[in-house]
């Protein structure tokens, strides 16, 4: 298990955040007396809204990563169970699932993550797609409810596939065993949510800005080919100039940033499905002017166990 | 008494942590206003969300309306009924004649304090939306005219625990407060009752 500390990158890191928010704060105050006149109008004060929830999730990540592993480990858990509470609210279920879901909560939601803790890879890969995938249904099974069975197991198991599953690949980054990048660890966890935030960002100000074309109007009506092609551009050269902060060579950070943020962006059109089916806007309503937990995390969910296999893959020997 | 005040808290701390707690203030603002909120009943946490969506000012002047026959059954919930949440207990068994419920209420209201009401008068653990409503607030409403019902609907703690079930499971609850009900002069009471009904399931979401 790497060890960790708060470096020289870390802190260079931090300061380029702070002083893009800092720019995002300035330009929606200008944008504030351009436009509104100072007052209140719509578009500005979400865009207000969202500046300053991202002032916040900087500053919570900035603490994890100050007080290292074991924070860390715990920020995604909590991150989890708000997803998952926020995921299997919405999910059709009946009284016969409440055991299931108590498990899932209760038993493979922790479990999952001590095995992060532990550093016990082989577990950690299979827990939830083999025992979990096998358990739920077999708790749902014994209630003997069986009003549309398949498609409430179904629910549970994406539930916890999503939530738990792909969103521990993120601090499961610090298990890897990286030759000559030995305490950096978090800066992977960086990387990964700064190139698939950013690519969010970049799609929604290059929308902003000169979108025209929805490209996919049934899905998620605000997205366009220009804020996409726009945003995964940025967001790939955003990666590669990022490189210093990864063990990857600048064109290796590159390619690995147009793969996340193309799997995030196909992660949103996935999770913006499942809510226009339950005809819901946002996943709840906890972080201002970004909708719920999931409409943040939408994005990393897809592309972090991506990701943490390239580097698993091509950088742990 | 500083241990009700914390455990009050802790139990607003706990079914935040459970339910996320949103109120939707979508037919009235929370204001100091005396006040009777009704609301559906599906679980013996309902009154907490209510409770706990209330700012905290108004909290301590706000008594929810529950069961004797449950809440004074063991010294924990003696003490969370009527020390934490100042529960107004009132007899359902009817096993003293001389005990009038809305009298108690009464009492209450001239008191100055808000209540919190379940006018199924028990738990729905049908498939039904609203069991049928008691007459009691009627008589209260006729009792005390001055005074704002307001029909709150509680989403989703039914499936937080379902009864028989032992551990809770978080998901989120929406608490919805709609436009105040005022009983006007050729309301009888069936009429009434179904004003009321009709209020509170207006708040409720579409069913799919």
């Amino acid at each position: 298990m790497p060890t960790l500390h708060w470096n020289h990158e870390t802190w260079l890191l931090f300061g380029g955040l702070f002083a893009v928010l800092l720019l995002a704060s300035t330009v929606t105050l200008l944008l504030r007396w351009r436009l509104a006149g100072g007052g209140s109008h719509p578009v500005i004060d979400n865009l207000a809204q969202r500046v300053w929830a991202w002032w916040w999730m900087i500053g919570v990540m900035g603490v994890a990563f100050a007080l290292g592993r074991t924070a860390v480990i715990v920020l995604f858990y909590l991150l989890s169970f708000f997803a998952l509470r926020e995921f299997v609210t919405i999910t059709t279920t009946r009284r016969g699932d409440h055991r299931a879901i108590v498990a899932a909560f209760f038993l493979f939601l922790p479990l999952q993550y001590v095995l992060v803790y532990v550093d016990w890879y082989g577990m950690f890969s299979i827990l939830i797609p083999v025992y979990a995938f096998l358990l739920l249904p077999i708790l749902a099974a014994l209630s003997a409810e069986t009003t549309r069975f398949l498609e409430r197991c179904a629910g549970v198991q994406w539930a916890v596939m999503i939530c738990v599953f792909c969103i521990s690949h993120v601090p499961a980054l610090l298990t890897l065993p990286i030759p000559g990048f030995d305490g950096r660890n978090l800066l992977l966890i960086a990387f990964l949510v700064i190139v698939v935030q950013g690519s969010d960002v970049l799609q929604y100000v290059w929308g902003k800005l000169c979108g025209k074309r929805k490209i996919a109007p049934l899905l998620s009506p605000s997205k366009t080919v220009e804020g996409f092609v726009g945003g995964v551009a940025s967001a790939t050269a955003l990666g590669a100039a990022l490189w210093w902060i990864t063990p990857f060579a600048p064109w290796q950070a590159g390619a690995i940033a147009l793969v996340i943020a193309l799997m995030g962006f196909l992660g949103g059109l996935v999770m913006s499905a499942i809510k226009r089916d339950r005809g819901i806007k946002d996943w709840g309503h906890m972080i201002q002017g970004h909708g719920g937990m999931l409409d943040r995390l939408d994005s990393v969910v897809f592309a972090a166990p991506v990701f943490f296999h390239i580097t698993r893959y091509w950088w742990v020997p | 008494m500083w241990i009700a005040r914390v455990t009050a808290r802790a139990i607003i701390v706990f079914a935040r942590l459970l339910t996320g707690m949103r109120a939707n203030w979508q037919g009235c603002v929370p204001a100091a206003v005396q006040r009777v909120y009704f609301a559906n009943h599906s679980s013996h946490g309902d009154f907490v969300l209510i409770w706990g969506c209330l700012p905290p000012e108004l909290r301590p002047r706000t008594r929810p309306v529950a069961g004797a026959d449950y809440w004074d059954r063991s010294p924990l919930r003696r003490f969370i009924g009527r020390d934490v949440f100042r529960a107004l207990l009132i007899d359902r068994t009817r096993s003293d004649p001389g005990s009038d419920p809305v009298a108690l209420m009464r009492g209450a209201l001239e008191g100055g304090d808000s209540l919190i009401l379940f006018p199924e008068g028990t738990r729905n653990t049908t498939d039904a939306r609203l069991l049928p409503f008691k007459s009691g607030i009627f008589h209260l409403a006729r009792a005390c005219p001055s005074v704002e019902f307001v029909p709150v609907w509680i989403d989703n703690l039914n499936r937080v625990m379902p009864k028989g079930e032992f551990v809770p499971v978080p998901l989120l609850c929406t608490v919805t407060f709609g436009q105040p009900v005022l009983l006007s002069a050729d309301d009888d009471k069936d009429r009434f009752l179904a004003r009321c009904r009709d209020g509170l399931l207006a708040l409720a979401p579409v069913l799919d």
